[in-house]
């Protein structure tokens, strides 16, 4: 049979299979399709998928063996539910406060690293980027035992030498946030000075020539020059730690060594998510929380874009 | 406001003259970068040098800065390398791990962006919104169905539960799509009359200009695989099975007794993405930093 198999696929292979073939492969009609297949495909499977049934689990109770329609009792408990509302309350807090701390000086650190006045450029960014190596867990160890509550630990001998403390760090409600921001600016402050350092990289270095020229200071071609050219860089920084800000969970879950902390100082809304949904098997309601969180994000992301006038400009263009 | 006086004047102006006051800035600026890179090192260099140490006395006492070479040795290294633990299970979990999803993320993602940029095709614009619709949900919202959808389809506990649905990342895809968007479309027609198929045009002429990109999310990509936590967490549930910051996480109990271990082997599970760093820093940079450009 080989053979005449053999002879047979090589006989029409010239006349009419070669053809459809060859019209399949270089078809430009096609190509595109089969390209981006994979994509369709990944989207359906592990998004749109996942999505709707987060969608409809939120609208049930779910257990591991039935599921019962509810409405929007989910949602409605979630509105007086004490321990969602510190969920919340520390979320945003956190997000807030690392807006605050990680865009003006990662912003001002980079203007001055820039700066032909300091020296030995090279290693400062190395060693800035270090801490974007280490995975969440090796930083949160490391800070867990920096944070401990004995007087000789790392943060306790640091405020020692301001006269303070020492603290029990992570037993009470400001001084968790304190952690968490600390470990939170290790972590993104090269990162983010990065951002702004390929940002000022991106701007004509003739504007700065023709500022000087006009007499410009130094401060004035930073308000008039880098600051308003630095805008895009600073809503892609914004926008992503506004997002990074709020679905925060792991790093409070490395400094408290488990989703537990004393009166819920380190729970974020993914925090309770997980604890519904993963610990508890709720999953409907931390369906409920999910969907929560992403339409508060969306909707924060989309008043930080109108504000800084992010669609008026594509408009525009 | 002195120091942001000078602040802005970056780039070269070479005709500047030195003044007294420039001598000054100078100091000040690289004092406050070395006071910077002391308080970024700091906590990395007290961890190195209490792995030497043993790990009951981080237990009591917690990390300290203090820099004491009492009791040091190398009895938690050599406990690493060769006691009995499953420390090496897991770097290896880690490595294959992050080995597979990078070459598949690497390769899907490109021949998706290839699709979305080099074709006019029906479909192709909400397409590429899809991407970047996807990229405004974060992961942790879709972790729970996710989860479940796993379980369901029987991948739980395997790698390919974690794997695959990481592959298609999106912003991968918008990555190679804003560099692939930028290259002439000639090329495509050049090799269509030397008679390259569609595919061998992508592969052939295409992807040798993108090397850049590759090695750029190639870098980022390893760092996200081998420090992912939340999602491989989810997914393995044997303790022979755990990728490194699993297995370093699971060390860490209230009781204490494997401290000796915990810090030893963090230290130890920096190594190969630093060397990675070490040579490849450019390309890490062009990387994360590609996509703040673009307003």
């Amino acid at each position: 049979m080989r053979p005449v198999s053999f002879v047979l696929f090589h006989s029409f292979r010239k006349e009419s299979v070669a053809p459809m073939k060859t019209k399949f492969f270089y078809s430009q009609k096609v190509a595109p399709y089969l390209f981006v297949l994979p994509f369709v495909l990944s989207f359906l499977i592990f998004w749109i998928y996942p999505f709707a049934s987060t969608v409809y689990m939120s609208f049930h109770n779910i257990t591991t063996t039935s599921s019962r329609f509810v409405g929007i009792q989910n949602y409605q408990k979630l509105l007086t539910d004490k321990v969602f509302q510190k969920a919340m309350f520390n979320s945003f807090r956190y997000m807030i406060w690392t807006l605050v701390i990680l865009i003006p000086l990662p912003m001002l650190f980079a203007v001055l690293i820039n700066n032909r006045l300091t020296k030995a450029k090279g290693f400062f960014k190395s060693v800035m980027y270090l801490p974007a190596l280490t995975s969440v867990v090796v930083a949160g160890i490391i800070f867990r035992l920096l944070f401990s509550e004995n007087p000789v630990s790392g943060m306790n001998q640091f405020i020692s030498l301001f006269g303070a403390g020492p603290y029990k760090w992570l037993k009470y409600d400001a001084t968790g946030l304190v952690a968490l921001l600390i470990l939170a600016s290790w972590r993104w402050m090269g990162v983010n000075m990065l951002y702004f350092m390929a940002g000022l990289n991106a701007i004509d270095t003739s504007l700065y020539e023709s500022a000087s020229i006009d007499g410009a200071n130094g401060w004035q071609k930073f308000r008039y020059i880098s600051l308003p050219l630095l805008k895009p860089t600073t809503i892609y920084v914004l926008t992503i730690s506004i997002y990074a800000g709020l679905a925060m969970f792991m790093e409070s879950y490395m400094l408290w060594a488990g989703n537990n902390s004393p009166k819920n100082i380190g729970l974020t809304i993914v925090g309770y998510l997980y604890r519904r949904g993963i610990e508890q098997g709720k999953f409907g309601y931390a369906s409920a929380v999910g969907l929560i969180l992403l339409i508060i994000a969306l909707i924060v992301n989309f008043i930080q874009l109108i504000i800084s006038g992010t669609f008026k400009k594509e408009v525009k263009q | 406001m002195v120091t942001l006086e000078n602040a802005a004047n970056f780039q070269s102006e070479k005709n500047i003259r030195r003044t007294p006051s420039h001598t000054v800035l100078s100091v000040v600026f690289t004092l406050i970068f070395t006071l910077q890179a002391v308080l970024t090192l700091g906590p990395l260099i007290a961890a190195l040098f209490s792995s030497f140490r043993p790990g009951r006395l981080l237990m009591r006492y917690g990390l300290s800065f203090t820099v004491s070479l009492k009791d040091a040795g190398l009895k938690n290294y050599i406990e690493l390398f060769t006691g009995n633990n499953q420390y090496f299970r897991w770097f290896w979990n880690s490595f294959i791990l992050t080995a597979i999803t990078v070459v598949l993320t690497l390769f899907i993602c490109y021949f998706v962006a290839y699709g979305l940029s080099m074709y006019q095709f029906r479909g192709g614009n909400l397409l590429f919104f899809l991407v970047l619709a996807t990229m405004m949900v974060p992961f942790e919202i879709l972790m729970l169905p996710l989860y479940r959808e796993i379980i369901g389809m029987k991948l739980i506990n395997t790698r390919a539960g974690v794997v695959l649905p990481t592959i298609c990342g999106s912003s991968t895809i918008f990555f190679f799509r804003q560099y692939l968007i930028g290259l002439p479309k000639d090329l495509l027609d050049a090799g269509r009359i030397d008679g390259c198929t569609e595919f061998g045009i992508s592969v052939r002429i295409i992807m040798p200009i993108a090397k850049p990109a590759f090695a750029s999310m190639a870098i980022l990509c390893t760092m996200g695989s081998w420090n992912n936590v939340l999602w491989p967490m989810l997914v393995f549930r044997d303790a022979k099975k755990f990728t490194l910051p699993i297995g370093l996480n699971s060390l860490l109990t209230p009781y204490g007794n494997n401290y000796d271990l915990l810090i030893a082997g963090s230290m130890f599970s920096i190594l190969p993405l630093f060397i990675v760093f070490l040579c490849f820093q450019r390309y890490l940079i062009g990387g994360i930093t590609a996509g703040a450009l673009k307003g």
